[in-house]
């Protein structure tokens, strides 16, 4: 697999589409055990970075993840603000000159991503959080020498669809314990979008 | 001589500026900053807002940081670390109890470090 600048606005583009198309079922999942904030947040987070991508040209992939992390970090109020901004800016620094990405390089770039993540959310594994989605990803990618798009989907949405059952120790559902169980993570749904996007642009390579 | 300064970051607006006003009826030689809601005043914290009062408030005896809830904490470690300043900390101490404390202290031209331990042991009876 090889990931260039194409591919990867293709997958932005993927994973805003999925997000705008969701928007609803997202806010009602933050509802139920968070603050209700997320589909408006990641909604306008990532049509500000469509906004910003569609009408930059781009030479490296290094470049278009750092435009993604400043415009995540400065337009979105809520936690997945600095959460992603965090991950894509790691990813940003890793692929730079390993370009165009290939297995190795996207493994180490998701793996120092999540390394992001969890420096800045502090959250642990099974916390219910985006952690529960990113680590089996991470996983899957440290696993295997050759990444399926259909692998990714189905360890992604299955990683997503466990958070439902646990109790969250992180984030605004910790404050609800036991009533947060029964209830998908919001942060897990969104952060499914996207390895499911990224799914999509590996499968039409394949 | 310049005194610590201090930040206040919350998820609203409103709440930032009201406890900037409880601060300064007490404390007047202090530089005490805010960082209210999200670029657009929604519920929310905005890194740019955060980087905008520590910006105000610093001087060479550096600022403080008090915050409410989750990602206000991030973006504030990530204002830092954006920011690059090494006397600029995030205190994890009550937010309304915590700057009050750290502002009195600030004004009788205590140190960073030693306004920081004094907001570790802060209850609602000291």
């Amino acid at each position: 697999m090889k990931l260039d600048v194409q591919q990867v606005l293709n997958w932005l583009e993927k994973t805003n589409e999925k997000i705008q198309m969701n928007k609803e079922y997202l806010t009602s999942l933050d509802r139920a055990i968070g603050d209700g904030d997320h589909g408006i947040n990641m909604s306008r987070g990532f049509q500000e970075v469509i906004d910003k991508t569609s009408t930059t040209t781009y030479t490296s992939v290094s470049d278009l993840f750092k435009d993604v992390a400043m415009t995540l970090l400065s337009k979105v109020g809520g936690a997945s603000g600095p959460l992603y901004g965090t991950a894509f800016l790691k990813m940003s620094m890793i692929v730079k000159n390993r370009e165009p990405i290939d297995k190795k390089t996207l493994e180490d770039a998701l793996e120092s991503a999540l390394e992001g993540i969890l420096q800045r959310g502090k959250a642990n594994l099974n916390d219910k959080t985006l952690v529960d989605v990113w680590t089996p990803v991470v996983d899957l990618l440290k696993d295997k020498e050759v990444i399926k798009g259909s692998e990714l989907e189905e360890v992604s949405k299955n990683a997503m669809e466990s958070t439902k059952e646990r109790m969250a120790k992180k984030g605004r559902a910790a404050y609800l314990k036991e009533r947060s169980i029964g209830h998908l993570d919001p942060g897990s749904v969104s952060s499914y979008y996207l390895f499911a996007s990224l799914a999509e642009v590996l499968s039409e390579e394949e | 001589m310049s005194n610590v300064g201090i930040v206040l970051i919350s998820h609203s607006l409103k709440v930032v500026e009201g406890i900037q006003e409880i601060i300064q009826q007490a404390v007047h030689n202090v530089p005490i900053e805010i960082a209210g809601g999200t670029d657009d005043n929604k519920i929310g914290t905005s890194v740019q807002k955060i980087i905008n009062a520590i910006v105000k408030a610093y001087s060479e005896k550096g600022v403080l940081l008090f915050y409410d809830l989750g990602s206000a904490k991030m973006n504030a470690d990530l204002a830092i670390e954006l920011y690059g300043y090494e006397n600029v900390k995030v205190v994890n101490a009550p937010l309304l109890e915590g700057a009050y404390v750290a502002a009195v202290e600030s004004s009788i031209g205590k140190s960073l470090e030693e306004i920081e331990q004094s907001t570790q042991t802060i209850t609602k009876d000291s």
